[in-house]
Parts: C-alpha cells; structure tokens; sequence
C-alpha cells in the first residue's frame, strides 16, 4: 500500500490533475524541471569551466546565463505554488459561501412552503396540494445536494472533524430503518437486520457514522427492482465491528464497479432506474468510513443485487 | 400566554414567514433587519426571548449576543440562535456567549422552531 502511494506521488499527470492544474504550470513538473536543469546547469559550468579555463569572462557569462534560468524557473514554480494556495484559499471560502448564501434563501423557501401548507393562512385546495407537494420535494433535493457538496467541500478540505462518542450501531440502524419506514414500505421493500445481542458499542463519529449508514440503505433500497429484500447483518470481527446490506436490486455493472466510490460518478444501469441523485452518496461515504479508521469494500453482479460493507474498530 | 419575541434578522422573507407564524400563535413580533437596531430595541421594547441570526448587516450577531449578555437591562433574556452557519466553532461560541440554544435553519421544519421557541418561552 505505502508502495502504491509512493508511485501515485511520483505520477506527475496525475498529480497535476488533482490539483486542476496544467503539467506545465503543476508545482511536481516544474520541481522535476528544475532538478534537471540544475543537474545539467552543474554539469554544463563544470565542462564550459574545464574547456575555458584560459578565458574567465566567458566562463563568467555562461555562469550568468545559466543563474538568470535558473531564477527564472524558481519564478515560475514560485507563482505556481502561490496559484495553489490561492485555489485553497477559495476553496475554503466556498465552504464558508455555500453554507450561508445558498442555504439562506432554501430554508425561506423551506419555511414559507410549510406556513402555506399549514392551512394557517387559509385552506389550500385540492388542486393545489400537489403543486405544494412538489415545490416542498424540490426544495428538500435542492437541501440535500448544497448539504452533499458542503460535505465534499469540507472533506477535501479535511475541514470535518471527527467528534467521537460512544453509541450502538444497531441502535442507529434500527432508528434509521424505523425513520425510512414510509420510503421502505413505498418501495415494495423488506428489510431484515440481523445481529448479535452481545455486539460491542462502537467509540467512533456517531452522526458521520450515521450517515455512511443511511446512504447505504438508501441505495439499497432505491435501486431495488419489483419485490425486494434487503438483509443488514452486525457482527464482531477481531478488534472491529462489520457492517453489510445486502439487496437483491439491479446491481452495478462489472465495467462501472471500480467508479463506483468516485465523486458524481452513477453507473448506466442506476440512471436507468433513478435519473434522481447526485453521485455523491458513495464518495461520502467511503471518505467518512476511511476517515475514522475504518474499511469498505462492496461485491456485486448486474441484475443480482449488491453487497456493501464496512468495518469499524470498536475503539 | 401572548409573549413579546423579538426577532433579528436581516431576510425579509424570514421576518415574514416566522414572524407571521409566531403572531397566528398569539404572540407580538417587534422586527429588527440589523444588529444594532435589534440591540436597540432589546433594551426599549424588553423582550420575553430574543431569535437572533448570525450573519448580520453592521454589526455579527456574535457582537449583538455579547452586548446583549453584558447589558445590565438585557443579558437575562432567553436568546435563541437562529442561523444557516453550522461550524462547530461557530455553535460554542455561541453557547459560551449565552445563547440558550443554537438553531441551524435548514435543519428543522417550521413547526419544530416553534416548538422550540415555545420550549424556551415556558
């Protein structure tokens, strides 16, 4: 694994990538440029200097000449990093930005929408409701995606922090079971938990634990095809505690499976059945399960269901 | 029981959505679209319980709180917090200055803050 990382900080495009940057203007490429150009400047100096030794002051431009590119390339890997820090810098007022200035005007909408359908300021008509059903939905989807990309915000810039406390991931499954109740029963879905009375309390992040969980059974539940079954199963494994949903849905195709934890990725046969969700649910979810020291992983086979799972430590 | 709720808070669709459901509860609404007139009329209209944004023209609702709890005439009102910053620094900083309780707008229904703000007004 320590292997791997070494590699993917050795990959130069990729590194460049993730930091949206042009190779040419990545900090990476230009350290490398650099390095190269020093070696071959000392080497240049040392054989011009061996071969005019008779004439200083051409060895003494040459010299001069190759300083001037070296200060020039110092430049420009200097305003490189400054780019960086710059995009960092915005990144974080994004954060900052998103959680007042969008949310603001969604929990007006929010408010307003449930004075109205209070029937407090009158009775709505018939026709009506479902017009106010649908801007109440709208609104809640529009909630949810400025909350997902807040978190994505948040994890990049590893601005979550994990608050740890003792609770039971049963319990938190079995309360989240009992709040999907109306989406479970809608969907034609029935979910079983299975898990061992003597199952440890786990000492983790209880609301990001909370929702790993409740992504997990949310897809489990939304990509279901006709009847569907859904088996959540607990149990101690050495020093952690395994969580896995199983759901006998439409699966992930074998081509997608390896997108599967990238931000805003959906496989085909997912906007096939739901062109509802932002993509984003998976790559939470894996950043949080890694984030607090835990694992995940999934298996599954177009047409046949899924399994995901994860793993925390107990302590 | 009609009690007097001042509110601070600089969106106008607010002002009207909360203020409009807390006066259907029997209750009087004295509006304040900034900090300093919300500070202003804290100490002339005495208020049963203040709702206070955070993020306010002129003057931070942190520095509206603050004031508001060293206020001789003010700092034993209930203050309860209503806002769309959900930082934890931003919560107990919040708590520390006084506030009785820290709401984040798009977390609750309309009928849950009013159920806290009758919590708070018992």
């Amino acid at each position: 694994m320590e292997l791997k990382k070494i590699f993917e900080q050795l990959n130069i495009p990729l590194q460049c990538q993730r930091h949206g940057l042009a190779v040419w203007q990545c900090p990476q490429f230009l350290l490398v440029l650099m390095g190269t150009i020093i070696i071959t400047a000392s080497l240049t100096a040392y054989f011009i200097g061996t071969k005019f030794v008779d004439d200083p002051e051409m060895v003494a431009l040459i010299v001069l000449g190759l300083t001037g590119l070296l200060l020039i390339i110092t430049v420009i890997i200097v305003r490189s990093f400054e780019r960086l820090a710059e995009a960092n810098r915005m990144k974080s007022e994004f954060i900052s930005v998103v959680s007042h200035q969008l949310r603001a005007p969604l929990s007006n909408l929010k408010w307003a929408i449930d004075l109205l359908m209070s029937g407090k300021l009158g009775e709505i008509e018939e026709s009506q409701v479902e017009y106010f059903r649908i801007l109440k939905e709208n609104n809640n989807r529009m909630k949810e995606l400025v909350n997902d990309l807040l978190i994505v915000s948040k994890i990049e810039q590893r601005a979550l922090p994990v608050m740890k406390k003792k609770f039971s991931l049963k319990e938190i499954t079995e309360k989240l079971i009992s709040d999907f109740r109306p989406f479970i029963k809608a969907s034609n879905v029935e979910v079983e938990i299975e898990a061992s009375e003597d199952l440890p309390d786990v000492f983790n992040d209880m609301e990001q634990i909370r929702l790993v969980v409740e992504n997990l059974l949310d897809n489990a539940i939304r990509y279901i095809k006709e009847k569907g079954r859904i088996k959540i199963k607990l149990e101690k494994i050495g020093n952690g505690i395994r969580f896995e949903v199983r759901d006998n849905g439409v699966g992930i195709p074998e081509k997608d499976q390896k997108y599967i934890f990238q931000k805003f990725f959906r496989s085909d046969n997912a906007l096939k059945y739901q062109t509802q969700g932002s993509g984003l649910g998976l790559y939470i979810t894996k950043a949080i399960v890694e984030r607090v020291g835990g694992e995940i992983g999934f298996t599954s086979r177009e047409g046949n269901g899924s399994t995901f799972w994860f793993v925390l430590p107990i302590k | 029981m009609s009690k007097k709720i001042l509110f601070i808070e600089d969106e106008s669709a607010l002002q009207k959505t909360l203020g409009e459901a807390l006066r259907q509860e029997g209750h009087e609404v004295i509006s304040a679209l900034d900090g300093e007139t919300g500070l202003r009329l804290a100490k002339s209209e005495k208020p049963d319980l203040v709702l206070l944004d955070l993020v306010l023209p002129r003057i931070h609702g942190f520095e509206v709180l603050k004031e508001l709890k060293e206020g001789e005439e003010t700092k034993t009102m209930p203050i309860i917090v209503l806002t769309n910053l959900e930082g934890i620094g931003d919560v107990d900083k919040a708590l520390e200055l006084g506030a009785t309780t820290y709401l984040v707008k798009t977390q609750y229904s309309l009928d849950e803050v009013l159920e806290k703000i009758r919590n708070a007004l018992k």
